[in-house]
């Protein structure tokens, strides 16, 4: 069977499965449309935060990406697991004992404050309408590149996926379908991954075959990573695996990145929503524990992925007649991902980076292209496809269960409409679930200019609003209202206005960067300066809410 | 979210004790030895590996793993010493 018939079968296959989880798992009452009725197990739990985290943009782009930033790409490999800590730590097992529904809920009563929970419905809605754009438009991508469907049919078909199990189901459907999805997106990365480093290093564990010498080639006997430096310098290249050179991030903005992403990662609504799915706040803590335990799985997996398809894509194209490139080099060249224009006209091409090189790659399909690079059967290159989808379609339903639940509960039920029954406040919530879907894929197929380049900045802004607040919350009685207002929106604020001079207007170039801080890292002062302001302003507002001691007590279990 | 259970002062204190522990070990773990110190860590090959590339690429996230394996254990038996005389909920 052919690459195209192989994806069919597993895209629709995989679509029938998750279309009959979510006609299992349909649900009568608000709590198990907003926390799935709180009956969910650690570990089928960790298993569904791991795909709800695990984008599309984990599954498809972050091993190509690492593969040409060398050691920079640990500030996604550090920031997207070590959130997690500061999750168990600081934060998931404390909303757990609140109990109740949405992320806005918990800041409106830790505070006592109307105002704090509207702000924080503000700062949800838009964190998780920006990343979900960016979702839909990836699942466009995959069904264009593997089906040759059109990107806004990919993105109508994945939508109507989503829309069916997330107002059906709520957080019940959402948790089983992404149960699902996460199984096949990890099957689907490692089937490629284990290969090519058998391949490559004669071991099937691809974070062994990381260390491990070449078996074959020009580098045979040279440890992997010992070669990519080799090959680098060779070419005039910084080396892979140099921290802080010429032409690779400073240490400050590293720094600065990786706390941004780890701080969002603990304030991102739909994450933290997912520990409200268990009984207890002890399965609360266990669930970060197996939710970072399949995650980790991917993310340790990816560097690898990314050193292999590095030394692969050099050794196999570099210097060699474009007559005779391999054919997935054909097969990718015809989708205009690859581009080889032949510049000094000697029909060799030339690796090289910046203006003037001769191949220009797009760095997604460094894990699009290994199953082929391997050259593994096309069942695999299937395989891949749906995974890619699992990936991106388990994060937009996640995304839109906080959106719907931020206008039904957070809005009508606690401020527009607070006489609504509960079966009332479960159609608003399908409806409002419904609403976004559509809203998304309309944003998928229609992309505004800036999504693309403040979908990356989603954490950012989540570390400059959600994280000082909650870890505030348990952490401190002496916290006001207005102090917890100000310091979210002086945080966020901040970080947006940041992004959007340097990032989406451009008003400044890289040499005007604070402190060598790019917008992808500013995340990490917006924080401080919410944790400033925060302070300033509560000790300038008077007395706490005055049960603020009594709930502190029992977050922390005291009581 | 109604709890019952009588007051357990000792919880917070051993639990605060805990997580600055754990944190101490995350940061030194991740922005410590794969960041601040990646440079100089660097210039030493272990198995393959430069030491700074691999604590930032791979080392960290296994700490972390351990990090969150530890806490879960701990903080069970914090919890289960503050009761010990009420019955806690089976495992998962």
């Amino acid at each position: 069977m052919s690459i195209t018939g192989w994806t069919l079968v597993f895209v629709v296959g995989s679509f029938a499965l998750y279309s009959a989880i979510a006609v299992a798992s349909r649900v009568q009452t608000t709590s198990g449309f907003y926390v799935a009725g709180r009956g969910v197990s650690a570990l089928a739990n960790g298993m569904a935060t791991g795909a709800d985290w695990m984008s599309a943009a984990s599954f498809i782009s972050m091993a190509g990406l690492i593969s040409f930033m060398g050691y920079d790409g640990a500030i996604y490999l550090m920031g997207w697991t070590g959130g997690y800590v500061l999750l168990a730590l600081l934060v998931a097992p404390y909303l757990r004992r609140y109990g109740r529904y949405t992320i806005p809920e918990f800041v409106g009563d830790r505070f006592a404050s109307q105002t704090a929970r509207l702000t924080a419905v503000a700062c949800a809605v838009f964190i998780s309408f920006t990343y979900v754009a960016g979702q839909m438009r990836g699942v466009g991508v995959v069904f264009s590149r593997f089906l040759t469907i059109p990107v806004e049919y990919g993105v109508a078909i994945g939508g109507i996926i989503v829309l069916l199990y997330a107002t059906l189901g709520g957080m019940r459907g959402i948790t089983y379908t992404q149960v699902a999805q996460y199984c096949v997106l990890i099957v689907a990365f490692l089937i490629p991954a284990g290969a090519i480093s058998w391949m490559m290093t004669g071991t099937p564990i691809p974070q062994i075959g990381f260390g491990s010498p070449l078996i074959e080639g020009e580098r045979a006997g040279v440890a992997l990573l010992r070669a990519i430096d080799q090959i680098h310098t060779d070419l005039g290249l910084p080396e892979y695996t140099g921290a802080f050179l010429a032409g690779k991030k400073t240490l400050p903005d590293v720094f600065a990145i990786t706390m941004a992403l780890m701080t969002g990662t603990a304030g991102l609504p739909h994450v933290l929503i997912r520990f409200y799915t268990v009984k207890t706040a002890r399965l609360a803590r266990w669930s970060v524990m197996w939710a970072l335990f399949f995650i980790a799985i991917l993310y340790t997996t990816a560097p690898a992925v990314a050193a292999f398809a590095r030394v692969n894509m050099i050794q196999t194209l570099h210097n060699t007649p474009f007559a005779e490139a391999p054919d997935w080099f054909r097969n990718w060249a015809a989708t205009g991902l690859i581009r080889f224009t032949d510049r000094n006209g000697d029909g060799l091409m030339q690796y090289s980076e910046g203006p003037g090189a001769e191949l220009a790659i797009d760095r997604d399909i460094m894990v699009l292209a290994n199953p082929e690079i391997a050259e593994l059967p096309a069942w695999v290159v299937g395989l891949v496809a749906a995974g890619g989808l699992a990936a991106a379609l388990s994060t937009a339903a996640g995304l839109l269960l906080v959106i719907s639940a931020s206008v039904s509960h957070d809005l009508l039920k606690s401020f527009l409409r607070p006489g609504m029954s509960e079966r009332q406040e479960l159609v608003a919530a399908r409806l409002s679930a419904a609403g976004a879907c559509v809203v998304a894929i309309v944003v998928g197929i229609y992309p505004p200019d800036y999504v693309a380049a403040v979908v990356a900045f989603a954490f950012g802004l989540a570390a400059a609003s959600f994280f000082p607040a909650l870890v505030l919350g348990v952490f401190t009685t002496w916290v006001t209202a207005r102090g917890a207002v100000a310091g979210m929106i002086a945080g966020t604020g901040f970080t947006a206005v940041y992004i959007g001079w340097f990032k989406v207007f451009e008003w400044s170039g890289p040499e005007a960067w604070w402190f060598g801080i790019s917008p992808e890292g500013i995340g990490t002062l917006g924080m401080l300066i919410n944790f400033g302001v925060t302070w300033f302003v509560s000790r300038r507002t008077g007395p706490p809410p005055p049960d603020s001691a009594k709930m502190v007590a029992m977050l922390r279990g005291e009581r | 979210m109604t709890q019952s259970s009588p007051p357990r002062p000792g919880v917070w204190k051993r639990s605060l004790r805990l997580i600055a522990i754990l944190l101490a070990i995350w940061f030194t773990a991740s922005l410590g030895l794969g960041v601040l110190l990646a440079e100089p860590l660097n210039r030493i090959w272990v198995g393959g590996f430069p030491l700074g590339f691999w604590f930032a690429q791979q080392g960290a996230i296994l700490i972390f793993l351990v990090l969150l394996l530890v806490n879960a254990i701990a903080m069970d038996r914090i919890e289960r010493d503050a009761d010990r005389s009420e019955d806690t909920e089976d495992p998962s």
